[in-house]
């Protein structure tokens, strides 16, 4: 039953055309910032994974920082008053 | 300097309020007891908290979200098992063969360690799963920005 499973997703697989890889890959180009990759040009797929990889890699990197941040914060400041603060902007 | 993807958040005052609230009550249960733990143990649970409202703001309408959400409580799991178990010896590791330069088909290989449950997708899902785990991802970054930012004026 497994490679029953396998083998339908192995045919409707090859019935993906490039379009769709096109758009997908368009897609994604329209997360990425400006800066890595101007968002008009044609760029191989290669170079849009590299950047996507890239980026994905900085943000982590930036949650890691800022959760370091928040980490020094939490010792030294009572957040609960700040609380009232960040919900406010978040809601308004 | 486009700083990032981020700017154009910065118009949308409200970009996950389910995410926001999740994240806040986390931080403020952190700091509750914050007497009681390391500055590494804070850390470490304020990333968990980050990941953890990332991840059930999308729940489970997307698989990268499912397959993060199983790997915390993976994690966690493991956490809470290492601190009733004994020690034990730990496997002998494998010295990794040096790293090649990666090759352009090989992309798409790195991309699926960098994306929750990406081992397990097909090239088009992968695509649009990754599309989706970025903008969440920079969702969650501007939330702490914004909490910084909050903390640090007030």
């Amino acid at each position: 039953m497994s490679s029953r499973r396998s083998r339908s997703r192995q045919s409707s697989s090859s019935r993906i055309t490039d379009e769709q890889i096109i758009d997908l890959m368009s897609k994604l180009q329209a997360v990425l910032p400006e800066a890595r990759l101007a968002r008009n040009d044609r760029v191989s797929a290669a170079r849009v994974l590299q950047e996507t990889c890239s980026h994905i890699r900085s943000l982590h990197r930036e949650v890691d920082d800022l959760g370091e941040r928040l980490s020094e914060l939490l010792a030294t400041t009572d957040i609960s008053s700040a609380q009232a603060a960040v919900i406010r902007s978040l809601l308004m | 300097m486009e700083s990032k993807s981020l700017s154009r958040d910065c118009n949308n005052p409200n970009p996950d309020p389910k995410m926001a609230f999740h994240f806040l009550r986390a931080l403020l249960h952190i700091q509750q007891s914050a007497a009681t733990t390391s500055f590494t143990g804070r850390r470490r649970r304020i990333k968990r908290a980050a990941y953890a409202s990332m991840a059930y703001s999308s729940g489970a309408r997307r698989a990268w979200s499912r397959a993060l959400i199983h790997t915390l409580r993976r994690r966690r799991q493991r956490q809470q098992r290492a601190r009733t178990a004994v020690a034990l010896p730990r496997r002998i590791r494998v010295a990794r063969p040096p790293r090649r330069e990666v090759a352009a088909a090989d992309q798409a290989q790195v991309l699926r360690k960098l994306v929750p449950g990406g081992t397990g997708m097909e090239y088009c899902m992968l695509l649009e799963e990754t599309a989706d785990y970025i903008r969440c991802l920079a969702t969650q970054v501007q939330l702490m920005r914004n909490v910084v930012d909050s903390v640090t004026n007030s």
